[in-house]
């Protein structure tokens, strides 16, 4: 019978949840690395054994840790990022110009095929590539290099790259995620790069609502078989793509707020997508005090509650950008975690929740793995 | 106790080196593998760089951890102590006290006492 695996960062180390096919009852590992910030876990599609873990925190700095078993043991590999040519400066808060600092590593994305190749989204702003599993780190120059680099501003979080999305279908297609510049895609596998922006609205934010460049983008997904077809959660407004991220159409519909972090795609239904309504920019919970992921069954517009097994009442979590994950199994595995340390987990598409563990540190990230 | 470091590394015998000791914090030693202190092989002259340098052969997990890797310089959140000297802002090219190269007093690295 197939397994899953999650790997789930939290503020205060790493921890990785199992289950059978069933996906009732759970072996909570863990924690990994306590006390460190994991902002990332993340596994090998070509290689599910191997796995890296991005570890961090304000007096040490980052470190990368690769596992080759499973998680069962783990190494500390390269952490070695150089911004290629010197920092240059980007836009600080103020307005005024400020170096580029390497701060930690948001996001891991693992090579569909090659267990060696890994990209990793860094904050300050840049991707980074190691072709020796994480032993090594190498700038992706052409992002930084782009006209609106020195533009880049931070948001809340900081000026963090931290969505990487691949295409099985075109290998030199990318695109990535910078809070807050917005999207940039590349078509010769991370060479050279333009902004994907067109249709992003960010009133009230941007002098130019409609700019080229300075979206406060929160995360993006895609189904696999369909690379053209991207779904964004943004600050606000849950956008969708049906051209590779040239253009971008509002899908919030009928959602009680269009702001939140998190979105995914179902493994087996391209249409349908999740998103957790949070109630704004300044209050991040959820609406009413209720915890609810919404699925749209039709590509975005229409939106239905999955409230059944959440609590719906009281609850101020929040639900982060990366912390909401698929399995592949039939009947698609939902997973996310939360701010209040908790992890649920649906084994029906979403019809059905239960928590899989409730006293986490802040959940930060979530990544499901379909193991035979 | 075994003194892994410089000494061979920097062509010189480790007779010639001298064996120090650094106290590590407690999330330094558990990347590192380590008790709270380990002893090290420096190659004279025995400086701060010299001694990091060693540390960073012998555990290259603490690679960037203590230093920033871009800069080489001590992270913002760290600091060095000899005794209840602070060389936190010492030049790394200054020789250490003797008491470091007798192994009579550790180097100690401190991370800042802040944080939830």
């Amino acid at each position: 019978m197939s397994r899953v695996r999650l790997l789930v960062g939290t503020r205060k180390g790493g921890f990785i949840l199992t289950a059978d096919g069933t996906r009732l009852d759970w072996t909570i590992a863990g924690p990994f690395f306590g006390g460190w910030e994991i902002y990332h876990m993340a596994g090998s599609p070509a290689d599910p054994q191997r796995m890296w873990a991005s570890q961090s925190n304000g007096w040490f700095g980052q470190v990368v840790q690769r596992s080759d078993d499973g998680g069962a043991t783990w190494e500390a590999v390269g952490n070695d990022f150089r911004y290629e040519g010197g920092p240059g400066d980007h836009l600080w808060y103020d307005g005024s110009p400020r170096p580029f600092e390497l701060t930690r590593i948001w996001h891991f994305e693992p090579s569909p095929g090659d267990p060696d190749l890994v990209w990793a989204g860094a904050q300050d702003a840049a991707l980074f590539r190691s072709t020796d599993g994480g032993g090594s780190w190498s700038e992706m120059t052409g992002l930084r290099g782009h006209p609106s680099a020195a533009g880049w501003q931070p948001g809340a979080g900081g000026l963090c790259l931290h969505t990487v999305l691949l295409s099985e279908a075109d290998p030199g297609r990318m695109l990535v995620a910078i809070s807050a510049a917005g999207v940039f895609r590349s078509d010769d596998s991370g060479s050279t790069w333009r902004p994907s922006n067109r249709g992003l609205s960010s009133d009230g934010v941007l002098a130019d609502p409609d700019a080229d460049v300075g979206h406060c983008v929160h995360h993006l997904a895609a189904h696999p078989s369909r690379p053209d077809v991207v779904f964004m959660q943004k600050h606000w407004d849950v956008m969708r793509s049906d051209d590779g991220g040239s253009s971008w159409r509002e899908v919030s519909g009928n959602l009680p707020s269009d702001f939140g972090f998190p979105i995914a795609v179902h493994a087996h239904e391209p249409e349908t997508v999740y998103v957790v309504p949070i109630k704004s920019d300044s209050e991040h919970y959820p609406p009413e005090g209720k915890l609810r992921v919404y699925r749209s069954r039709t590509g975005g517009d229409e939106w239905e509650p999955l409230t059944t097994g959440l609590p719906q009442r009281d609850c101020y979590v929040n639900v982060l950008r990366d912390a909401m994950a698929v399995d592949q199994l039939e009947g698609c595995g939902v997973y996310f975690g939360t701010t209040g340390g908790q992890v649920y987990a649906s084994a029906d598409g979403g019809g059905t929740w239960a928590a899989v563990v409730s006293n986490l540190p802040a959940v930060l990230s979530v990544e499901a793995q379909t193991l035979p | 106790m075994t003194a892994p470091g410089a000494g061979a590394a920097d062509g010189l015998s480790t007779e010639e080196a001298v064996a120090v000791r650094v106290r590590l914090p407690a999330q330094l030693r558990a990347l590192a593998g380590t008790g709270a202190e380990v002893r090290l092989a420096v190659a004279p002259p025995l400086t701060q760089r010299r001694l990091l340098d060693a540390l960073e052969r012998a555990y290259p997990a603490l690679g960037g951890t203590v230093r920033d890797r871009a800069t080489g310089c001590r992270r913002p959140f760290i600091r060095y102590f000899v005794g209840e000297d602070d060389l936190s802002d010492a030049s790394p090219d200054c020789h250490l006290p003797p008491a470091v190269g007798t192994a009579v007093e550790a180097f100690v690295v401190v991370g800042a006492m802040a944080g939830g």
